[in-house]
């Protein structure tokens, strides 16, 4: 039993100690446009829940992308004052996974597969309709901030290929003649 | 709820097998997995249940989403068990019809029923049809059979039964040995015998010891892992749990990819279950042993697949791999002994243990035993995820299983093992299923991914496909495979533009040996075989590409004239209706001509043309 008590640390020596929800509070919330008051509170909650778990900087760096839809810079500042991380690391995580981007997004994600299954079947010209349609590059977001256009790796829905995720709503068989009427219902 | 005991496992198992035996009720299975959802699955399951309990047949059936059935682009799915009728693309109003003619009228509905591609006639059952009848199923035993989200349904078609004897009955050492009589390699793609892996894991002296789980499944055109969590994640996580026991270690993680939400899902319910009947945790089956499993959540970086940078990633870390020696079996996860296996691999763990390696061993080829998930996508008539024994042929997967290329296109080439792997022509074709001979024809047997391409497939053009990906994907940590892969997709896209110049062909296979031996991990290492492959059985294509500025297979639209052949258009107009830019100048019963000032090079007009009539 005591070994076992030792292994569900989970730490291999690495323990962070918890600094408290009071030294929380003295952390000073920066101020942004795009984060507002339940916000922080949330992006609170999500560094106390994470901070004593070592390697957990990726899923709370995930966890406060869903709250506020990107990583601002002072965000990411933010959450490694609050898991004692130093900035630099925070940011080479950021920089390093496709997941997170650091830049506002569009009201809706368009997430177009470009695995090979797709590729086969014809996803290039769809992705250039889209993007000759509303005048999008690849990673990009329309003025009006309607539309991000994103280009994935395979979603692994190769039987639907090929394949569009529209925020949640996953479209198979999309083709470069169909594909504008389907984004059209979403304003 | 109560911890059970070996003795009250199997109890909980008869209990559950006498009272599936004594309601007697016929199941629905409907699929639920990825794909189904996509194409609808669930309100067919709603309408099917609501039209049951209209017509009070709820004491005789029962509906049950299960995970993916395997015959994704026939979705939804349904098979109405023990009977074995099988339904395809259903939608939510064809329920009442289901349930009048086929529940009540006692006969199968036609219109709903797969139809064979070859001579157009329905077949009812699926035993009957190809792309099940020559699958050996093994792995995938449980897919499309039980609720995924029920443990009752895995215990009841003997779940856990590898872990109480693994645990109870032998000998760390025991489980080595199995695992390796069975000869079970890793399937992720290299091939590494899985029981040798752990028996280095086992020697290894240090009070933690991790085993991980390989859920990262980035090769484009894969999905036998996300289908083998969201069809039978009890098999996973008793895979994981007898490995823990051979090396003796405490703490797990599934490393799974966040693009796949209800494989997560499901597999967090499955622990959650298995720990709430002390399947997980401390004390598992009153055996003295402990063992704790969690999701790891990627962020989306193909280069965590490597076992060192998955490690890296779990850290909380850039996932960049590291150079080995030391091996992840003497310092892996925080520098402590781990073993990292691939999600097919762990499902395939408990059946060795209750059957025995030589029953595992009993199948196969004489260096790679056992079945073979793969994901048959692209060209072809039958997607899905299919198993068969090793030693089968590519063709018998690619036209038996996956019913050859449809639309009366010529097969072109099969694509296996991703980015990492390659292209095999024609006459290839009757390579058998094996790690070595697979290598021999210049791909390799990789996760899984079979990808068909016909005749309209540009092989210059996959080659820059894969490369940018795996640019994109190169972590840059190494020089070779970060400015090497950008080089050679620089070359690839010069000579798919029409800038191609002698001596590219020849710079692609210099650099080709050059990334081959100096990378640091094997992403970089085998960055150059989709190049050297499609180089090695289409050197023509590159060649026209080259010196021709032209491409066969007219995709590469830089080459292309977008001119109408006045000779062959018959005025018919498809191409001006088709044309997104207006483009295309035509009136009625006259010939059209295209516009190159609007032109886009979308290939619309080209798809659309019936009469080939545009250049």
């Amino acid at each position: 039993m005591r070994v076992c008590r030792k292994q569900t640390g989970v730490t291999g020596g690495l323990e962070f100690k918890p600094i408290g929800e009071a030294n929380m509070k003295h952390l000073m919330r920066p101020h942004h446009p795009d984060i507002d008051e339940t916000m922080w509170n949330r992006i609170d909650q999500i560094i106390e829940t994470h901070r004593p778990r070592p390697g957990s900087v990726i899923a709370a760096l995930r966890e406060c992308q869903e709250v506020v839809g990107y990583l601002p810079v002072p965000l990411m500042d933010y959450i490694g004052r609050g898991m004692n991380l130093p900035p630099s690391d925070v940011y080479g995580v950021a920089s390093f996974y496709s997941l997170f981007s650091m830049t506002p997004k569009g009201r809706h994600t368009v997430r177009v597969c470009m695995g090979t299954a797709c590729y086969v079947k014809g996803i290039k010209e769809v992705m250039s309709r889209i993007s000759n349609e509303y005048h999008i590059e690849e990673g990009g977001t329309t003025g009006d901030r309607r539309f991000s256009l994103e280009a994935v790796r395979c979603l692994g829905a190769c039987g639907l290929a090929p394949v569009m995720v529209v925020d949640h709503d996953t479209h198979g068989d999309v083709k470069a003649d169909g594909v504008l009427k389907v984004l059209e219902r979403y304003e | 709820m109560q911890k059970l005991t070996q003795r009250e496992l199997e109890k909980r198992r008869e209990a559950l097998v006498a009272a599936r035996a004594a309601d007697g009720k016929i199941r629905l299975l409907v699929c639920g997995g990825t794909g189904c959802h996509a194409t609808g699955s669930i309100p067919v399951i709603e309408a099917l249940k609501a039209e049951i309990e209209k017509n009070g047949l709820g004491d005789r059936y029962a509906v049950v989403e299960t995970g993916c059935n395997g015959f994704c682009a026939m979705g939804p799915i349904m098979v109405v068990h023990p009977e074995g009728i099988f339904y395809q693309k259903l939608t939510a109003e064809d329920m009442p019809t289901v349930v009048a003619e086929h529940l009540i009228g006692g006969k199968p509905v036609e219109k709903l029923l797969y139809k064979n591609p070859v001579d157009k006639k329905r077949i009812p059952l699926q035993s009957d049809i190809p792309f099940f009848s020559h699958q050996m199923p093994r792995v995938l035993r449980n897919k499309g059979l039980i609720d995924p989200e029920s443990i009752d349904d895995y215990i009841e078609r003997d779940g856990y039964k590898g872990v109480a004897k693994a645990l109870l009955e032998m000998r760390p050492a025991e489980i080595i040995e199995q695992m390796k009589i069975s000869g079970l390699r890793g399937r992720g793609g290299a091939g590494f015998p899985a029981g040798m892996k752990w028996d280095f894991a086992s020697r290894s002296v240090s009070d933690i010891k991790y085993v991980l789980c390989n859920a990262d499944e980035g090769d484009p055109g894969a999905f036998m892992d996300r289908s083998i969590l969201e069809a039978d994640p009890h098999a996973v996580i008793e895979g994981m749990i007898i490995a823990a026991r051979a090396i003796d270690a405490r703490k797990g993680y599934v490393y799974a990819r966040t693009e796949y939400p209800l494989a997560i899902r499901r597999l967090q319910i499955a622990i959650d279950q298995a720990r709430e009947l002390g399947l997980m945790g401390q004390n598992i089956l009153d055996s003295g042993f402990d063992f704790e499993l969690e999701i790891y959540q990627g962020a989306g970086a193909f280069v965590c697949g490597e076992e060192t940078a998955l490690m890296r990633s779990i850290e909380g870390r850039r996932g960049m791999p590291r150079p080995r020696p030391p091996f992840p079996a003497q310092k892996g996860l925080w520098e402590k002994p781990t073993i990292l296996n691939n999600v097919e691999t762990f499902a395939n763990v408990a059946q060795i243990i209750v059957n025995g390696g030589q029953w595992y061993a009993s199948v196969g080829t004489e260096k790679s035993k056992g079945t073979k998930v793969f994901a048959i996508s692209g060209d072809v008539n039958n997607i899905g995820l299919v198993e068969v024994p090793m030693g089968a042929s590519l063709r018998s997967i690619i036209f038996d299983v996956g019913g050859g290329v449809p639309d009366k296109k010529k097969f072109k080439a099969v694509q296996l093992g991703g980015p990492s792997g390659g292209c095999i022509p024609e006459a290839y074709l009757d390579t058998p299923v094996d790690y070595e001979e697979i290598a021999k024809v210049g791909a390799i047997m990789g996760s899984g991914g079979v990808i068909v391409m016909d005749e309209d497939t540009c092989m210059v053009d996959m080659a820059r496909f894969f490369m940018d990906f795996i640019q994109d994907e190169s972590c840059g940590k190494c020089t070779p495979c970060r400015e090497g892969t950008r080089r050679f997709l620089q070359i690839l896209e010069k000579i798919c533009d029409g800038r191609g110049e002698p001596g590219d062909i020849e710079s692609l296979e210099e650099l080709s040996v050059i990334i081959k031996d100096t990378a640091l991990c094997g992403l970089g290492q085998t960055a150059p075989n989709p190049v050297l492959s499609t180089l090695r059985y289409f050197r023509d294509e590159y060649n026209a590409h080259v010196y021709e500025k032209r491409c066969p297979a007219k995709r590469c639209v830089e080459l292309l004239k977008f001119e109408i052949d006045p000779e062959a258009c018959t005025g018919c107009g498809l191409c001006f209706r088709a044309c997104p830019v207006e483009a295309i100048v035509w009136k009625k019963k006259e010939k059209a001509r295209i516009d190159k000032e609007k032109c886009i090079k979308c290939l619309t007009c080209f798809n659309k043309c019936k009469f080939g009539a545009i250049n």
